[in-house]
């Protein structure tokens, strides 16, 4: 479970997050939304400790994120943020292989190599692993960093806008890889989505930020309605039920607004 | 796999056979069958003079090649290396004020004194490149430059006060020919560095990805920063000590190594140590043959072949570095 207890953010003197508290049971996909500048990369930056905590706590079950050992923590949640340079000329089964060094400590024994070897599998990357980074393309490249984060197998996983360069193949199978993770593992995601459709389809509860507090939490049918979402960013939208699933038709203006 | 260790068996082999072939060159007469008869001549030229140059110039080349690659790392910056970043210039200055305060200190007090210079020099660096814009990879070897230059006119000056210029060609200029028993000995420590650097080389792979990786991973990233930092200053200041500077060295290896193989530290040290040891040996042996019996000096040789590779590096198609 995690726990996200009255945590506030402030860079530069300007409001980020206001005291956020939320508590996300153990398990499933939760979809993080909302406009530009609601403070979702930050709050998911605070929880993988990758910025301090300036005030509140957040915890992992019983982990404290400010308290416990980062060696620990990097058994127990992996992060992948949205902007990743790399400098550093590594193939794809290198850059994945890394993601076992919490456990194996440059050591890896044959765990590692399947789990490698898995998330090479899951992201189709296979063909692709001996190919060094600056030789794919912006979409091989972020699956092949998700495939670094997924290698790390830990029972949380935070990935900021994970959808962000794949093509349409790529982003279902990402979603629905991330979906098998969470039902036949427990595996407890928490993912910055922009497209609002991707979050309803798979997400088991979406949680809306906006201006750096939770507007508002609820299951995919709770949240994607037009008066809801029109809350959230400001827009009118029509929502339509296809194949079970609310959908947010968000390109195009409303008929009686055009 | 295979076929990779067969690559650098025939990589030692070529450094054994140069580094035999460096053993029998030299001012002196003298043979390797005089030594096996068990002529005393021959045999003090080539235990006194001849393995400790040929040693040294492998431990130098090991060392460096290996320095510039944590460098690169630490700076997470291919256009960098100890020698274009202010930490040989400090290791130098360090080296002028123990020569002036200390000046009968044993060689290796006055290492210690460069060390810490160069660490000084090489934190005052990564202080100014936290300031400079990631997406801006050019600017930091421009800045390593200029503060290298900063520091380099304080030791010209504090060299020329102090009635100490001719010291400044100690550092200024790489020479082997000077290496003799008892008084390289010291270089073995970059070896036992270098070492360090392989044992640790995951860490600094990681620690290359950047600060966020390495915290995901659960790396200390201070801690790996700080021995990065100690391994790479040390081994310059025991080399600007021993040696002197040999420019473009530690810049052009791990570059090579780099497009070979790429960035994971655990496979590239190995070759970027017999990259470097190989270089060096062959740019020694050109220096003592080109003009026999007189000797051009390595840093010479080196900055001449080393500036042409350098060149080509970046010129090259698409450079892997720029990116």
């Amino acid at each position: 479970m995690i726990r996200i207890n009255g945590v506030s953010h402030q860079i530069a003197g300007a409001p980020i997050l206001s005291d956020v508290t939320l508590t996300l049971p153990k398990g499933g996909i939760t979809a993080l939304i909302g406009p530009n500048g609601a403070g979702k990369s930050t709050l998911l930056s605070l929880m993988a400790r990758l910025t301090r905590i300036q005030s509140g706590s957040i915890s992992f079950d019983d982990a404290d994120v400010a308290e416990t050992p980062t060696q620990e923590l990097a058994k127990r949640l992996s992060i992948l943020r949205q902007d990743n340079v790399l400098t550093a000329r590594l193939t794809v089964q290198d850059l994945v292989g890394f993601g076992r060094y919490p456990h194996h400590k440059g050591r890896p024994g044959p765990t590692d190599v399947k789990l490698v070897n898995d998330a090479l599998q899951a992201m189709a990357l296979t063909p692709l692993r001996t190919r060094f980074l600056d030789e794919l393309s912006g979409g091989q490249r972020q699956r092949a960093l998700v495939a670094m984060v997924l290698a790390q197998d830990t029972d949380y996983v935070l990935l900021d806008e994970p959808l962000n360069n794949l093509d349409m193949r790529h982003a279902r199978q990402m979603m629905i890889r991330l979906q098998t993770a969470a039902r036949t593992q427990g595996k407890s995601f928490v993912v910055v989505i922009h497209d609002i459709n991707f979050a309803a389809a798979y997400a088991d509860r979406i949680v809306a930020l906006k201006d750096g507090r939770v507007l508002a939490t609820g299951t995919p049918a709770e949240i994607v309605t037009p008066a809801m979402l029109n809350d959230i960013f400001d827009l009118d939208i029509v929502v339509q039920q296809i194949a079970g699933h609310p959908f947010a038709l968000h390109q195009i203006a409303p008929p009686s607004t055009q | 796999m295979k076929s990779l260790s067969l690559h650098m068996l025939l990589a030692l082999a070529a450094i054994v056979a140069m580094a035999m072939l460096s053993l029998t060159i030299g001012a002196a007469d003298m043979s390797i069958s005089a030594v096996w008869r068990g002529q005393g001549d021959d045999t003090l030229i080539l235990m006194a003079s001849r393995v400790p140059r040929t040693l040294a110039i492998i431990l130098t080349g090991i060392s460096m090649a290996i320095s510039g690659l944590i460098f690169q790392m630490l700076t997470r910056n291919k256009f960098v290396e100890p020698a274009t970043a202010g930490t040989t210039e400090s290791a130098g200055l360090g080296l002028l004020v123990a020569v002036f305060f200390l000046p009968s200190a044993p060689l290796i007090v006055k290492m210690c004194v460069a060390a810490v210079f160069a660490i000084a020099g090489t934190v005052l660096f990564l202080r100014i490149l936290d300031r400079l814009p990631v997406h801006e990879p050019l600017l930091v070897p421009l800045v390593g430059l200029m503060l290298g230059g900063v520091i380099g006119a304080v030791g010209t000056f504090f060299a020329y006060q102090a009635d100490l210029l001719q010291y400044l060609g100690i550092w200024t200029t790489g020479e082997f020919s000077g290496v003799l028993r008892g008084r390289y000995e010291i270089l073995w420590i970059t070896g036992v560095l270098a070492a360090l650097g392989y044992v640790f080389a995951d860490r600094f792979s990681i620690m290359g990805m950047g600060k966020d990786v390495s915290v995901t991973l659960g790396l200390n990233y201070r801690g790996v920063m700080w021995l990065g930092l100690l391994i790479v200053s040390v081994i310059s200041a025991v080399v600007v000590v021993t040696v002197g500077t040999i420019p473009f060295l530690g810049l052009i290896v791990p570059n090579i190594v780099s497009r070979m193989m790429g960035d994971n530290l655990r496979a590239a040290v190995p070759w970027a140590a017999s990259l470097g040891a190989g270089l060096l040996l062959l740019c020694d042996i050109l220096g003592r043959v080109v003009r026999a019996p007189y000797e051009i000096p390595i840093g010479t040789i080196f900055g001449v072949i080393g500036s042409a590779v350098f060149l080509y590096l970046l010129l090259g198609r698409q450079s892997h570095a720029v990116r």
